[in-house]
Formats: C-alpha cells, sequence, structure tokens
C-alpha cells in the first residue's frame, strides 16, 4: 500500500522506503518528444523560439488571417480591437494590448496558441513573430522597422506594466 | 401564533422551529384551506410505464430546468451556460446542469489518445495516459467552482432584474475525483526552483492559466470523475485541473500540459481577461480565491410567493477560504437578522445550503443573507464593495459585464402579490 493511502487512513507508521509514493505510471519523455506541445512563452522569454518578424512582414498576415474578425484598422470588428485604447480609468474601460497588457510575450504566446480563432496552431512562429511586430508597431509600441526575436520581444516596455497588485501576493 | 415567536423583523423564525415536534405549532398560521378534491387512479397508475433507458434523464415535466446559453448558435466567441439555482436543492449540481464557460466550444476528446504531461523544472519529465492516472489512488471531494465573474451584474449603478440563475448561475459544486496532483509532482521531482506551474488545455484555444506551486502541492487534484461518472465534456473530460475554491477560470479543462516553472505565464487570462480594474486604473492581478458568498435562492425572481404564510427561506453559501461558519439571513432590508440553520453536511469550499423558516403576513419585504466562514471572514456589504471597486457607469448589456469578482450580498423585494424583484438595500 502506497504512504498516500495509509496518511488517508490516518495510520502513523514509519515506511522506510525512498521510492515515490504512487504507481509511477507516467512514461518519461524527452525534451524533444514535448517540442509540438511546448509553447508557453515566458515573461522574462523563455520559451521563445528561434526566428524573428517584422511589422511589414506582418501586415500582409494580419489582412488574410485576422482583419475580418479584428477589423483593418485593427479595430472596430466583431472581436476585441487589438489597436488603441485610451487609457485604463474604471470596471468600464475596454483593456487593450495598448492600455493594459503587462506584457508583450503575452502576445506571442496567445496568437500562437489560440488564433486564428477557427484555424488555431496553424501559424509558423515566424508568422506569429511579423504579427507580433505589426500589432506593437500599429499601437507605436515598437518602430515600424524594428525586428521582434527571442531576444528583442521581451524588451518592449509595455505601458501598463506596473499596472497591477496581487490580490493574494502571501499565496504566491 | 405565541408559540414561536418571530426572531427578526418582518416575521422570521427561529431556524429550529421546522424541527420542532409538532405541527401543532403551525396550525394558527393556515389560512382557511380549501377542501382538497377528491382522489381518483391517474391514467399512469392504470397501465405499465415506459420502457426504462440505459441512462436516465430527468421528467419531461421538467424540461425547463435548464442551462441558460449566452451564444446558443456557436458563435465564434465564447459559450456561457448558468446554473439554475432557483430549481435545485441541496448541494450537489447536476452534471447537466453544471455551469460552464468554454472559450471556444466544447473539444471532443478520445480519452485513449489524451495525454498529460508534466514537465519543466522536474527531474524527470513525464506523460500520462487517462488509464494510468485511473490506475492512481483516487481522491473525491465536494468543492464548489465559481468563474471569476460570476455575480457580476451587481456592479450595475441600478439592480438588474434577472434571476438567480442570471445573476448567480456562473457557480456549481460536484463531487469531483480524481488524483491529488502532489503525487505526480513527487514523481516527476519538483526541481527546488520551482515557484509556479503554468497548465494548458487541449481545446482549441489551447487555454493557459498560471498556479503557485504552493497550491499545487496543497489541494489541487487531477479530476476525471464528476459526481461519480467521467466528467462531462463541458467540464474537461477526460480531465481538468481542480483547484478547490479559486478562480474557475484557473481550473483548466480538457488538461494536457503542466509545466513546473520558476516565474508566472502571464497568460493572456490572467494578465488581461481575469485581471479587474480598480477605480483609477490599477488592477488586481492573480485574484485566486473566490471570497465567501451567499445569496438567496428560494424565494427569488420568478419563484415568488402564493400568498402570506409559512415559507422555508433557503439559499447557498460558500467561501474558498474553508468552511461556512454562519449565515444571517434578514426580511427587512437589513434592519434585523435571524440565524439560518445549515444543513449537513458542511464541507469546507464547497456550497453549504442554508435554511430558515419564514412566517410571511402578505406585505412586502426585503429578503438578504449574509455569511461568515470559519476564517472569520464576513461577507462584506455591496457598499463595501463599492468603495474600494467601483461600479460600471451603467447598467451595462447582460453578455457585457466585466470580470469581476462580486461576493457581496443580494436583496430579493417581495411585494404584496408575492412577486419577487432584485433591489439594493
Amino acid at each position: 500500500m502506497s504512504t498516500l493511502k495509509w496518511k488517508l487512513l490516518g495510520i502513523a507508521i514509519a515506511f522506510p522506503v525512498t521510492v515515490t509514493a504512487g504507481p509511477n505510471l507516467g512514461q518519461p519523455i524527452s525534451h524533444a518528444e514535448l517540442a509540438a506541445w511546448d509553447i508557453n512563452v515566458l515573461p522574462d522569454g523563455t520559451g521563445l523560439p528561434k526566428g524573428s518578424g517584422t511589422a511589414a512582414q506582418g501586415a500582409p498576415i494580419y489582412a488574410q488571417k485576422c482583419a475580418a474578425c479584428h477589423g483593418e484598422q485593427g479595430k472596430g470588428g466583431i472581436s476585441a480591437a487589438v489597436v488603441g485604447g485610451a487609457p485604463v480609468k474604471s470596471m468600464d474601460s475596454p483593456k487593450t494590448i495598448a492600455n493594459f497588457w503587462p506584457y508583450a510575450t503575452t502576445l506571442f504566446d496567445f496568437i500562437r496558441r489560440a488564433m486564428p480563432f477557427t484555424q488555431p496552431r496553424s501559424l509558423s512562429d515566424e508568422e506569429v513573430y511579423a504579427l507580433t511586430a505589426y500589432i506593437l508597431a500599429q499601437n507605436k509600441l515598437i518602430g515600424e522597422r524594428d525586428v521582434m526575436d527571442a531576444q528583442s520581444l521581451p524588451k518592449v516596455k509595455m505601458p501598463n506594466r506596473d499596472g497591477f497588485i496581487p490580490r493574494f501576493p502571501e499565496k504566491m | 401564533m405565541a408559540d414561536i415567536a418571530p426572531v427578526a423583523g418582518n416575521g422570521l423564525l427561529d431556524r429550529r422551529a421546522f424541527l420542532r415536534a409538532s405541527g401543532i405549532l403551525f396550525t394558527g398560521y393556515v389560512v382557511d384551506p380549501a377542501a382538497a378534491e377528491p382522489l381518483s387512479e391517474a391514467a399512469w397508475s392504470k397501465e405499465p410505464g415506459t420502457v426504462v433507458p440505459a441512462y436516465g434523464t430527468p421528467s419531461k415535466y421538467e424540461k425547463a430546468v435548464v442551462r441558460t446559453l449566452s451564444n446558443p448558435n456557436g458563435e465564434p466567441r465564447n459559450q456561457h451556460a448558468r446554473t439554475p439555482h432557483q430549481q435545485l436543492q441541496g448541494i450537489v449540481t447536476p452534471n447537466g446542469l453544471h455551469f460552464t464557460i468554454s472559450h471556444a466550444g466544447n473539444a471532443e476528446i478520445d480519452p485513449a489518445q489524451h495525454r498529460l504531461a508534466i514537465h519543466g523544472l522536474v527531474k524527470r519529465p513525464l506523460v500520462f495516459s487517462v488509464d494510468a492516472l485511473s490506475r492512481y489512488p483516487l481522491v473525491s471531494r465536494f468543492t464548489f467552482v465559481e468563474c471569476g465573474g460570476n455575480s457580476a451584474p451587481l456592479f450595475s449603478p441600478e439592480p438588474i432584474q434577472a434571476s438567480v440563475q442570471g445573476l448567480h448561475g456562473l457557480a456549481s459544486c460536484a463531487e469531483w475525483t480524481g488524483v491529488p496532483l502532489s503525487l505526480l509532482l513527487e514523481e516527476a521531482g519538483v526541481d527546488p526552483k520551482a515557484k509556479w506551474l503554468v497548465a494548458e488545455g487541449a481545446d482549441a484555444p489551447h487555454l493557459s492559466r498560471s498556479f503557485p506551486l504552493g497550491k499545487a502541492l496543497d489541494d489541487a487534484m487531477v479530476a476525471l470523475y464528476q459526481n461519480g461518472e467521467r466528467l462531462m465534456p463541458g467540464q474537461g473530460y477526460p480531465m481538468r485541473l481542480l483547484l478547490p475554491g479559486w478562480e474557475g477560470n484557473m481550473n483548466v479543462k480538457w488538461l494536457r500540459r503542466l509545466q513546473v516553472t520558476d516565474q508566472p505565464g502571464m497568460t493572456y487570462y490572467e494578465s488581461r481577461t481575469y485581471a479587474q480594474i480598480l477605480p483609477g486604473g490599477k488592477a488586481y492581478q492573480f485574484y485566486f480565491v473566490q471570497e465567501v458568498k451567499s445569496f438567496i435562492t428560494h424565494p427569488s425572481p420568478g419563484m415568488g410567493m402564493k400568498g402570506a404564510g409559512l415559507y422555508e427561506i433557503s439559499g447557498l453559501a460558500y467561501s474558498g477560504n474553508g468552511r461556512i461558519a454562519r449565515v444571517m439571513v434578514s426580511a427587512d432590508g437589513g434592519q434585523t437578522w435571524a440565524q439560518a440553520a445549515l444543513q449537513e453536511p458542511v464541507l469546507p469550499k464547497a456550497f453549504t445550503r442554508f435554511r430558515i423558516p419564514w412566517q410571511w403576513n402578505g406585505s412586502p419585504a426585503v429578503l438578504q443573507s449574509r455569511a461568515w466562514d470559519e476564517g472569520g471572514y464576513a461577507q462584506p456589504t455591496r457598499a463595501q464593495i463599492i468603495a474600494v471597486r467601483g461600479q460600471t457607469s451603467k447598467p451595462p448589456p447582460v453578455l457585457a459585464f466585466p470580470s469581476q469578482h462580486y461576493n457581496g450580498p443580494t436583496s430579493w423585494a417581495v411585494d404584496a402579490s408575492g412577486g419577487v424583484k432584485h433591489v439594493y438595500a
């Protein structure tokens, strides 16, 4: 019987074994075998893939794959605006990339995992970099010619980076 | 009537009144009952019934007891299905009525092909099949799941006229059975640098949320069963993350991956959607705990009263911090309060059903409930919440409420005809 079950039974015994408590039915998996699912991008840039993109490269991809929902100019579509946004003041304020999102890495992460809505995971990493650059440039958060890659993207300073208060810091 | 004096204004009776020995206590309240019709054999008593189905469904007379849908045609956006609390009793939400929010529909997952990967800052990255997890020592617990934006219509500056389902239907409670996450992490061997986990679903948005390692090692579960049967598709079949008492969106459905990290992912849903703007523009982030809340389900809008007499007021109370310790009920808009009975079982981080008898004299009344949890945390008043969090500038459309945590009281005004309206009191 596992140590866990002994604990659940409330039986206090020393169980002098060094193996883990469970039945060990997980299969070892290598980084290479995980690669197709390993898509998290962390705010310090951990997880960003090779490749790069610019706003000029992103513009035609946006027009083809994003504008139908997000609007030709990045606003006014049936889905959330990706360009613009007045400073947030109250719970009425629409949260946008420019006025709210604290990290530019989130933009790459979310596009790559969830967009386009009807065809997620259909974009190449290069296309995701290009779209990220295009949207950041449209918001004037980077220059028109800036190249977004694993080094530059985490360095983009988002205006609302310091706008957050952890609600339960003692649990973090 | 002298046998039981009201314990608070407008006719609230002692919570134990129903438990006392004799109905005689209440005979004085029965107002001229009409004589009953003579009984006769009904059609269904005079012939054999229908074939027993392989999987039972509710009576055809219960067809109105359903979830309300925000997006019934599956347009390309999120979908909400709300629990009809006003038509349910006890503390367990039936599986077909458990609230669901799906950000791009319900994934239809073949369990034979589904995998859960645990990797990142671990000694041994591992992948588990559904069959493998089903062989682990399983644990069961009752716990509620509540959307971070449940009850947000009460941030409207004017009371929104909706049922308890419309206002509070994004919370439900079930018995969940699964594998303690701590056990799987022990097998993977957590690196000392680890502080967070990023959970990810196998649904189209690959929905991802971060949660601290402390919660993972405390009471987190990889849930496989819901009220005894495998999870419903809308609850993440074949497996979901369960973080008892924490914001619903963090309980990642269709769970396929847990990456152990030294930092939160700052994912879309935690850095944008469920970050809650405060007056002035700063925003709460990582609003983990669904703090103590209660609301009255019976009576409630659409479920009114039929004439003066004795009624039971009942409702739900719950806290992401632990057990419910006490629920007080008022029938006079908060001027006087009486303690409600807590129906057993009273479980941590689960719905608790409260009840109190009420002698309604047929004149207008305003019903409210207020709960305390075992940590001493009191359900705040609406005024206290608004003072810190603000409110919307005007009543927003029902589908456009911000994802803001509201846990203040809800007030129901009963008019002389027995109708029930949502009011602020």
